[in-house]
């Protein structure tokens, strides 16, 4: 049995710890509100953003000279994969999330026969990946150095992968990324942005008749590439809202843990203090009766 | 009221600004400046950068804008734009800045026509709001 000594060491260790968890909740707490008003406030123009392509694409007569990013280069070879991940740890199952989602796309992708490229965003992504698909990895990224997430950093992604898909290096690509849904539950999502998916194109009950300048197609070309820095822009402020979110209820875990622990080591101390007490009280009484 | 119509510009970030009581918005479209007044057709068009002009009854105000989407519906009026500023507010330093590496973009060899285009429009609105 561990010494009144050794008890009283690991209580104070285990206190310690849980107020840096306390401390590091409060923070994720308060990063928490900015991140979620972040993303709120990022909403409409994405929304709107999503509506004008919706329209345009709605009224392009030929879908066969479509711009390329709308339509797809034709084929099916070579998939693209964007895993938005954080920078910083401790923050629960949030970035194991997403790299479960990726890494079950991926051996789809693979057992299909096709061709796997992997671009990580965010230095943990990287640490996760790079011992299985090492050799897919054609680009890490990482804004550490950037406090808050901001337009241009979503921009540099957009730049990269639209350049290589001008150069033929891939069909299609898709983000990954942690959709914040609330503070306990964050819904890993796989979107395929290149090409653009049509399926919310749905019916399209109300067709506006629209007046274009330039035409529509020069528009789109212009339009497409924007429209991919504002998804991958959306995705990073959800990823961060998540982030925080996922960290928060952690740290409250982990807080709460502590907490158990604490309790449980400063029972085993009392018991084991009054042991000691009534072993030696025995010891004095029996030295009594035997003299 | 009735001629005037709803502003929305919004950014990437946050929306910039919104308003209500608009009665003309003069925009630097790209193939040419706009006037936009209520009831207008529905149309979708493009920025190139130039000052943007809103008229309300609150008066005037000037904006820079690099780029941009519009579009009107319904009357209302939608701009989505990653770089606006107001002209009253806009940073004398960024102007120059901004202007020396438009400038350092044009003398690129590789340039196509469009992008030409818009890099020295560009540089005249920068010139005309530094000389101001």
């Amino acid at each position: 049995m561990a010494s009144l000594d050794d008890l009283k060491k690991r209580i104070l260790s285990v206190k310690s710890t849980q107020k840096i968890t306390k401390a590091m909740k409060m923070v994720a707490a308060a990063k928490l509100k900015r991140a979620q008003e972040n993303a709120e406030k990022g909403r409409p123009y994405s929304e709107k953003m999503n509506n004008i392509i919706l329209n345009l694409s709605n009224g392009i007569s030929d879908k066969e000279n479509a711009p390329k990013l709308l339509a797809g280069s034709g084929n099916d070879k070579v998939h693209l994969c964007v895993v938005l991940t954080s920078d910083r740890g401790l923050c629960g199952g949030f970035n194991s999330n997403i790299i479960k989602k990726a890494k079950a796309h991926f051996s789809k992708i693979t057992s299909e026969g096709k061709n796997l490229k992997i671009i990580t965003v965010g230095s943990k992504g990287y640490d996760q990946l790079k011992r299985q698909y090492n050799d897919k990895i054609v680009n890490k990224i990482s804004f550490k150095e950037s406090k808050n997430i901001n337009f241009f950093d979503a921009e540099k992604v957009s730049k990269i992968i639209i350049e290589s898909f001008q150069k033929n290096e891939f069909d299609v690509c898709t983000i990954f990324y942690n959709k914040f849904k609330n503070v306990i539950t964050q819904i890993p999502q796989a979107q395929q942005i290149i090409p653009l998916k049509s399926s919310e194109t749905g019916n399209d009950n109300e067709k506006d008749n629209y007046e274009f300048e330039p035409e529509e197609d020069e528009i789109l070309s212009n339009l497409l590439p924007k429209n991919i820095s504002t998804q991958i822009f959306k995705a990073m402020l959800e990823n961060s809202a998540s982030e925080q979110g996922s960290r928060m209820s952690a740290m409250d875990n982990a807080t709460r843990n502590a907490g158990e622990m604490v309790d449980k080591l400063t029972i085993q101390y009392n018991r084991s203090r009054q042991a000691a007490i009534t072993k030696e009280l025995i010891e004095i009484i029996s030295g009594a009766e035997s003299l | 009221m009735s001629e005037e119509f709803k502003l929305e510009i919004v950014n990437p970030e946050k929306s910039f600004l919104s308003k209500e009581d608009v009665t003309e918005v003069l925009i630097p479209a790209y193939e040419g400046d706009m006037g936009i007044l209520k009831d207008h057709i529905s149309i979708i068009s493009f920025l190139k950068p130039g000052i943007l002009k809103v008229f309300s009854k609150s008066g005037e105000d000037k904006y820079y804008v690099e780029d941009g989407i519009i579009e009107f519906k319904d009357n209302t009026l939608s701009i989505l734009t990653s770089s606006i500023f107001s002209l009253d507010k806009i940073d004398r330093s960024y102007v120059s800045q901004s202007l020396s590496d438009t400038e350092k973009l044009l003398s690129k060899e590789d340039l196509d026509d469009q992008s030409r285009f818009l890099i020295s429009q560009k540089i005249d609105v920068l010139k005309s709001i530094s000389s101001n």
